[in-house]
């Protein structure tokens, strides 16, 4: 039984599968340096992140799979789910191996596996899309702060910087500590020194710190949201299964 | 903008609701850059969900709920005492882009109450739509209902504007609608949506002579009927969105169960509860045309006029045709899959894709998302054969789907997506 351990990024991941194939052991584990180890094992690998290997590896998958395919590899990446590594890296293992894609063979575990994570991870991509809401700052700054169940944000950000292109905007993940920012040219990632500031923790604006009209497009938004509900039809098990109880911290409507 | 819009915006929003369509799908426009919105990838983003369980797409609002009509069946009509509002075209503009900017919507649906004739109204439904994309340079989802009997050259002016227009056929039978609201007919309503469907059709023919010209309503249009409030068949209804799907723009018929909002007026209904089984099973209906293939008169006719409210359309077919059935997953062509009952289209790719691997079988149907409880009875795969509707009957497998009667259900509360689980 070999274990490869390694550093816990993508790159060091595709570092992994290059070093298997050129050493032509497989590891039965993948582990991140601190993890504690099994009580069995025969031998121990210590992988070195290395850009080129990586990009080499990523360069022939290409040739196996489709570019739908590949890019929602990184998604799984993405779920932050523990053991996604070993799954990703069985899957990169058979898609190297098979003569032809493997994508669509939905009756081997691992594609069928993934697929439903990237599925996951791409729906929490569309939740962010739906549910993220600003918040104008006195500095005409519009601010959100979310909360994505997998590291999704940097998937949606495309998005916001093309619909938002003539406002500046931050949107921050209060769970993992960063954000994008968009200038009215570019988006960048930014992360805060000081990342206990009121709004980066309850991820609610200060009245101090907001625009004038901010307060009043508030409340106009939440009478909207009232309003437009006809009570005839009252289903609260739909409201919830469509807008998951975990996203209302941030939603203005239900403040 | 100030407390004003407030009191405003309740108002307008009350008066809005009732009408169903939400989607904000059909339309692909690009930020031009350094400006503000985009529609994405030709269908809408939810951004909200009311405690109808309804989504909240645009901002769905009336101009004026003032009305010169009295449709029997509408909160807005004039013999109504309820209270009314009028927002100005920059108010509306303003909320639009205000509410844009912070997420809230995908853009603006908006409709109004007719006031001194169906052109003047007409006239600054249009002017806030294209204050919007002119002045503004707002590249979200305009909805404009068109009203009814509005001239052609607004309604083209419309079109260049709005991401879809809409007039609603409200009353399937022109008898019915004449019964309900005396001073509209289906003319008022057919002739706008003859006009929308030209102004594509000269757009489309424009823009192969010269690349510039603008699109015109590029996500076409839709409407709605009320359902319940008159005593048309289900069989009415579907004939009647079939024969409208045939027009290449109509992209949408929305269902809308009778709301008994006027209890006071004697030609309508008193329902307690509006038919809400009945319009779930209109939209099943209307799926099955849209996206399984179903040609209309397989799913209602002279002898079957109105849709089964215990099980849904695409089932109660499959019992009528148990002699089509059982279907072998690993071989049917992909038509024939799209048709088992709980194989919704998503699931139906799938395994077309899947099998070419390997044999499916029970164990690989359920992962892909096959709801097993409903086609076990309609298919063999790589298993040994099992009771199917053959062995069972049709009443048979129908005893054992339908809905136990014991069990005390608040049928308003059913849950569906038209998804998979067909
Ligand atoms: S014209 Fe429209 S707003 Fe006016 S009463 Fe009829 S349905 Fe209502």
């Amino acid at each position: 039984m070999t274990l490869f351990i390694y550093d816990h990024t993508f790159e060091g991941l595709l570092t992994c599968v290059f070093d298997a194939y050129f050493r032509k052991t497989f590891p039965s584990q993948l582990l991140t340096e601190g993890e504690p180890l099994p009580l069995f094992y025969d031998e121990i690998v210590r992988i070195a992140t290395d850009e080129k290997k990586a990009r080499r590896v990523w360069r022939g998958l290409g040739k196996k799979i489709s570019k739908h395919a590949l890019s929602s590899l990184i998604y799984c990446w993405l779920s932050e789910l523990p053991q996604v590594d070993e799954m990703l890296f069985r899957y990169i293992r058979k898609a190297i191996d098979a003569t032809r894609s493997i994508e669509t063979n939905f009756a081997d575990p691992d594609v069928l596996g993934l697929s439903k994570i990237y599925k996951k991870v791409d729906g929490e991509r569309i939740h962010l899309m739906q549910f993220v809401r600003f918040q104008k700052a006195i500095d005409g700054t519009f601010f959100a702060a979310v909360e994505p169940q997998f590291n999704a944000l940097p998937l949606a950000i495309d998005h916001f910087t093309d619909r938002f292109a003539d406002q500046r905007w931050l949107i921050y993940d209060i769970k993992r500590q960063y954000g994008y920012y968009y200038d009215l040219k570019e988006t960048e990632e930014v992360t805060f020194e000081d990342p206990h500031q009121a709004h980066l923790v309850t991820g609610m604006l200060n009245e101090s710190l907001m625009d004038h009209d901010e307060k009043l497009f508030q409340t106009l938004w939440k009478t909207y949201f009232k309003s437009i509900c006809i009570k005839e039809r009252l289903n609260s098990k739909k409201h919830k299964q469509d807008m998951p109880v975990r996203y209302w911290k941030y939603l203005t409507e239900k403040q | 903008m100030n407390e004003n819009v407030l009191a405003k915006l309740k108002v307008l929003a009350e008066s809005a609701k009732y009408d169903v369509s939400c989607s904000s799908s059909g339309t692909v426009r690009r930020n031009q850059s350094g400006t503000l919105g985009n529609t994405v990838g030709g269908w809408g983003i939810c951004h909200s969900f009311a405690e109808d369980g309804r989504c909240i797409s645009l901002l769905k609002i009336m101009l004026t709920n003032y009305c010169i009509y009295d449709c029997a069946y509408c909160i807005n009509r004039r013999s109504n005492d309820i209270p009314r509002a009028t927002l100005s075209v920059s108010e509306l503009v303003n909320l639009t882009i205000e509410f844009y900017r912070r997420n809230y919507i995908e853009g603006l649906f908006l409709s109004s109450g007719v006031v001194r004739n169906p052109d003047y109204t007409m006239e600054r439904l249009v002017k806030v739509a294209k204050d919007l994309r002119l002045i503004h340079q707002f590249n979200g989802y305009i909805h404009l209902k068109s009203i009814p009997g509005a001239s052609r050259e607004l309604v083209n002016e419309a079109g260049l504007y709005a991401d879809r227009l809409s007039v609603n056929i409200e009353i399937p039978k022109e008898e019915n609608l004449k019964l309900l609201a005396p001073e509209k007919d289906h003319q008022s309503v057919y002739q706008p949506m003859r006009y929308i469907q030209q102004g594509v059709l000269t757009n489309k023919e424009d823009r192969k002579k010269f690349r510039h010209v603008p699109r015109f309503v590029p996500a076409g249009q839709s409407t709605q009927m009320i359902v319940g409030a008159t005593a048309e068949s289900d069989k009415d209804i579907l004939y009647l969105s079939s024969s409208l799907y045939r027009h290449p723009t109509m992209k949408r018929v929305y269902y809308s169960g009778y709301i008994s909002v006027n209890t006071y007026d004697k030609r309508l209904p008193t329902l307690k509860q509006p038919p809400l089984v009945r319009e779930n099973r209109l939209y099943q209906a209307d799926w099955l045309l849209r996206f399984y293939q179903f040609k209309v008169e397989e799913i209602v006719d002279d002898s079957y006029l109105d849709l089964d409210l215990e099980i849904d359309p695409k089932l109660s077919w499959a019992l009528r045709h148990p002699e089509l059935f059982p279907i072998d997953i690993n071989r049917a062509e992909y038509e024939m899959i799209l048709r088992i009952p709980g194989i919704g289209v998503k699931s139906a790719r799938q395994i077309v894709a899947s099998r070419r691997y390997s044999r499916l079988g029970f164990y690989e149907l359920k992962k892909i998302g096959v709801v097993m409880k409903k086609a076990q009875y309609f298919i063999t795969c790589n298993e040994l054969p099992t009771r199917t509707v053959n062995e069972l009957t049709p009443a048979g497998v129908r005893k054992m789907l339908a809905p136990k009667p014991k069990k005390k259900t608040d049928e308003r509360q059913l849950i569906f997506h038209f998804s998979d689980d067909q």
